[in-house]
């Protein structure tokens, strides 16, 4: 009998394990299901692009199914949950899956409602977040609107997908209101809850130097209690006041909602724990996770998505075999940085090694920490890749899963910057 | 790495006054490490958290976040920000004697 593999999710994680796993087994050899409660497949990177014009909601979407390969199922249903001793999915439409491997790839979602005032009196008026096709094309209306005044970029709390996302946000909208001729009239300020710009320190002080540069004013250790749309106002839970005319506010995240209906899968915030070398979950065996779905302490972002694809095909495999998990993911993430006026950051870095300066992926390449129109090319052609290569399950040509220490050097003078355990000193 | 005496005994603590070593605190010593971060009274709820704290890091290994905190402790974020003023997981970690939280990148 062919093995049941089953993956919750058809975002980028279980896409390109779907795919990644049909090259490897004959049909007669595995049976692969992909489930996902909708057939809209969004290309998360160009969110950030679609307040700004640069891009529209339906060039972002397509549909779900007609990225697998064939023979793999795909089963358009909601989850209610997991089954974990049985083995056994049961889907809302009422169909129940039996699996031998159970991938969970359904990602991380944001919660507006679970901060107070969000979703209440000037929601999608006067308050935005860009992390939905919806929200970030509202935003574009409000925006092209906006004539002057006070705006705010807020991260209410960590994790979120994609950390630098809403500091690129920042620098494009700087670019965005000069464009128009009304920089001088609006007011731009970053409000996080961490400590400085970004978490690692090399990085953070080179993005935070970035937002000077553009006049964005930083506010640091907000943490976000009420986002108070009527009156304008970020409110913080030891009672900080930040007024606002517009508010970009990046909500809280959970992982799916059947993971909390699935006893023992996953935390409190419904991600699911996993091993963050072998990616084989606490919750059993086989179960594997993959991407923004695990409470791993890696980015929640496709890159490390991408990477994780190789090593937890190569641990299915192990795992079917009953061979030890000896595929091992290192944290490798990078991403380009938006900075405006067509230009861009590179930034690689993996669980120990924070991001560096130099190049990538070796000594001759794309510069690292700087900005650059090579970079800014490099992330426009990024979709192309995203949609024809990194969904089919292919390796892109000198990319690889482990991240590279050649082209990088270490910051003189602070050797102890190089590899760090502490992520930041901020409140998580 | 640096030390201080909490209770009599000399504990090895981080550059940022966390314990390395959570299995050389005591409750004697939370007291003594909460006052010398501002919190001048350990009231039930604030053991509450404390006793919380301590046990999520023995059974995950991990600090636990404010929002986890929120979530589960039994105790609102908005009252964990008044008992632990600033950061209430950086705080009460501290006088729990477990690490600094990770924050996630």
């Amino acid at each position: 009998m062919a093995t049941r593999i089953v993956i919750l999710g058809g975002g980028t994680g279980g896409t390109l394990a779907a795919n990644r796993l049909r090259r490897v087994y004959t049909r007669s050899e595995a049976e692969i299901t992909v489930v996902d409660q909708d057939d809209r497949h969004v290309y998360q990177p160009g969110l950030l692009f679609v307040p700004f014009g640069l891009t529209h909601p339906e060039d972002i979407v397509r549909s779900r199914e007609r990225q697998l390969h064939r023979g793999i199922s795909y089963e358009l249903s909601a989850i209610d949950h997991v089954d974990i001793a049985a083995d056994r999915v049961r889907l809302a439409s009422g169909r129940e899956l039996e699996y031998d491997v159970l991938v969970v790839a359904t990602g991380a979602v944001v919660q507006p409602d679970q901060t107070d005032g969000m979703t209440g009196p000037g929601w999608m008026e006067k308050v935005f977040t860009f992390y939905t096709p919806e929200g970030a094309g509202a935003l574009e209306g409000a925006l092209a609107t906006f004539d002057g005044g006070k705006m705010v970029v807020n991260v209410v709390d960590l994790p979120i997908k994609c950390p630098v996302a809403p500091l690129e946000f920042c620098f494009l909208a700087d670019w965005y209101f000069h464009e128009r001729g009304i920089r001088d009239k609006v007011q731009i300020s970053y409000v996080t809850p961490l400590d400085a710009a970004f978490t690692k320190p090399v990085s953070a002080r080179r993005l935070g130097g970035m937002l000077e540069a553009r006049d964005v004013e930083l506010v640091t250790e907000f943490n976000t209690g009420e986002v108070d749309g009527e009156n304008g106002r970020l409110v913080s839970f030891d009672g900080r006041e930040i007024p606002f005319d517009l508010a970009v506010v990046i909500p809280l995240h959970g992982g799916a909602s059947y993971v909390g209906r699935s006893p023992g899968l996953g935390d409190e915030l419904n991600f699911v724990p996993a091993d963050e070398h072998t990616l084989q979950s606490k919750a059993k065996e086989n179960i594997f996770v993959i991407g923004d779905a695990s409470s791993l302490a890696a980015s929640k972002a496709g890159s490390v998505t991408h990477f994780e694809g190789e090593i937890l095909v190569e641990n299915v495999q192990h795992f079917l075999d009953g061979e030890p998990l000896s595929a091992s993911f290192d944290g490798h993430a990078n991403c380009f940085i938006e900075a405006g006026f067509g230009k861009a950051l590179l930034i690689d870095f993996d669980y120990d090694t924070e991001p560096l300066p130099g190049h990538y992926p070796g000594t001759v390449g794309m510069p690292l920490l700087e900005e650059s129109h090579l970079n800014h090319l490099g992330k426009l052609m990024f979709q192309w890749f995203y949609w024809h290569v990194l969904l089919p399950g292919r390796d892109i040509p000198g990319v690889s899963s482990k991240m590279p220490l050649a082209g990088k050097r270490a910051v003189p003078g602070r050797p102890e910057e190089g590899r760090t355990e502490e992520a930041t000193d901020a409140e998580p | 790495m640096p030390s201080r005496s909490y209770a009599g005994v000399d504990v090895e603590v981080g550059e940022d006054g966390f314990f390395v070593h959570p299995e050389q605190w005591t409750e004697e010593m939370a007291p003594v490490i909460a006052k010398e971060s501002g919190v001048d009274d350990l009231t039930p709820r604030h053991w509450q958290v404390v006793n919380f704290m301590r046990a999520q890091y023995m059974a995950k290994g991990d600090s636990p976040s404010v929002r986890l905190l929120g979530k589960a402790s039994g105790v609102p974020v908005k009252e964990l920000y008044e008992l632990f003023p600033k950061g209430p997981a950086k705080l009460a970690a501290k006088i729990a004697g477990i690490p600094k939280p990770r924050s996630c990148i």
